[in-house]
């Protein structure tokens, strides 16, 4: 029997962080975005859809000739040691990129949804801004932030192909179960793939499912999480 | 009347999408390493032969080895390794009286031409300034079988794996030290010669195994009548011609 652990916990620790990463700055884009006022922001919010809409393969180019050893940060970065193609952190990076939309755009949506009239009754209360979006607007829009959330594990689970260009298919170290897939495939062992196949399958069953657990609100409608 | 339409648009898609040779077409499923001197061999075959299209599918062996099995619709194939050859005889999708040995090749070490890590053989790369080596996958790419073959005759095996970054064909290899992402790589001595301005031959393995590249008929049905005589054109003194500009030698 293969192990097959290691590919698994391998992607089970980039998706998970580039879950973070996307969803931190992903969030963050989106209520910025949803709070500026100005014709630009349609521009900025295309722009940083751009990874969900580009092909993987470009996104991947685009990610190694900047993060390469001859790349414009990867050569300020090799000073300081730091060499992120080819190893686990580049992969983190590229599914970070390209689940990063899949949590602004429906982020952006749930912030603007926010009525604001239970801001303006916060503020009337005497409610301190930063107060405010944490127990007002994040509990009011948290159903789809936590909906894109999910959107970007899976999408970063099932990352392919920025990955294979950016970190490449070093086995133990990058190979992740997508790649592990690829790779069993085109070497013609059908039995590994059959088995990396269902695990994956299982693993995005079983994510999903924790995360209606997890997120009673985002499959059973409750009652609002609004405390003031 | 409806149905009948459906139907009729059913009907006429199949047919336009059978896999069938069309006349004057030849399809060449081909090792990566054969890419620019196969596409030379092609237009050439197409000048002598006025209406004929040659049209080529490269990747690793193994994986165009793959495609053939799973139904692509080659009338050739070329492998840059019996092994994948072998596949091919075994799984039926080749002529076994068909196969034919049409050139010879030498895998070499590279670095990128810029390197300053100063490497003279393949005993260097135990250095620990020496992070990543470049090969084919030696589970699909025929380059990386004979880079692992010649390694362990050599005892550098072990060392190269520690340090490896599996290419999925012999271009790939090519391109990650072509752009210095890795410390030294192993290719084809016809690929290297394609990026002369951006890599350096450090040094020619010498491999347990010939490098000797197989060709032969698919033997699908409906297989294009003119595989045979581009086949033939590649072994003529024309085609081996051609072949000998790229670097191949004769087997």
């Amino acid at each position: 029997m293969p192990d097959f652990t290691v590919p698994l916990f391998l992607s089970l620790k980039v998706a998970g962080l580039a879950t973070f990463f996307a969803g931190i700055l992903g969030a963050g884009a989106a209520f910025a975005l949803s709070r500026w006022r100005s014709r630009w922001c349609d521009v900025v919010d295309s722009f940083l859809t751009l990874p969900l809409v580009l092909p993987p393969t470009v996104m991947g180019y685009y990610l190694l000739i900047l993060l390469g050893r001859r790349g414009w940060l990867g050569q300020w970065l090799a000073h300081w040691g730091i060499e992120l193609v080819f190893s686990w952190q580049g992969a983190v990076i590229a599914a970070s990129v390209v689940a990063f939309p899949l949590v602004l755009k429906s982020a952006r949506a749930a912030f603007q949804d926010v009525d604001a009239q239970f801001e303006n009754a916060a503020r009337v209360l005497g409610i301190g801004e930063v107060a405010i979006f944490f127990r007002v607007v994040l509990p009011l829009a948290s159903r789809g932030i936590f909906a894109g959330v999910l959107l970007a594990f899976a999408r970063a689970l099932g990352e392919f192909g920025a990955t294979l260009m950016v970190a490449g298919n070093i086995p133990g170290r990058t190979q992740t179960l997508s790649i592990a897939i690829y790779q069993a495939v085109q070497a013609g062992d059908d039995g590994l793939a059959n088995i990396l196949v269902l695990i994956t399958s299982a693993t995005c069953i079983v994510a999903l499912m924790l995360a209606s657990r997890l997120w009673p609100d985002y499959s059973h409608r409750g009652r609002s999480r609004v405390r003031l | 009347m409806k149905f009948k339409t459906v139907l009729a648009v059913a009907v006429l898609n199949a047919v336009a999408w059978a896999p069938l040779a069309h006349a004057g077409e030849v399809i060449v499923s081909a090792a990566a390493s054969l890419t620019n001197a196969f596409k030379d061999v092609g237009s050439q075959y197409e000048k002598l032969h006025p209406g004929t299209k040659v049209l080529f599918s490269f990747g690793a062996s193994d994986v165009v080895m793959r495609q053939i099995v799973n139904g692509a619709p080659a009338d050739v194939f070329a492998s840059a390794d019996q092994k994948a050859m072998d596949k091919a005889v075994k799984a039926k999708v080749v002529v076994p009286s068909t196969r034919v040995n049409f050139a010879q090749n030498k895998v070499v070490m590279i670095v990128p031409v810029d390197s300053a890590l100063h490497l003279k053989s393949v005993k260097d790369l135990d250095r620990a300034d020496i992070k990543r080596v470049t090969l084919g996958n030696p589970a699909s790419v025929p380059v990386g079988r004979y880079t692992r073959a010649s390694l362990e005759q050599a005892g550098a095996w072990k060392v190269v794996q520690s340090k490896e970054v599996l290419a999925n064909n012999v271009r790939q290899a090519l391109d990650y030290v072509s752009r210095g992402e890795v410390d030294a790589g192993f290719v084809f001595a016809t690929d290297a010669a394609i990026m002369p301005d951006k890599v350096k031959v450090i040094q020619a393995l010498k491999s347990p195994v010939p490098v000797l590249y197989p060709i032969a008929l698919t033997s699908r049905k409906g297989r294009s009548p003119e595989a045979r005589s581009f086949v033939d054109y590649v072994l003529s003194p024309a085609g081996q011609n051609i072949l000998a500009k790229y670097g191949f030698k004769k087997p």
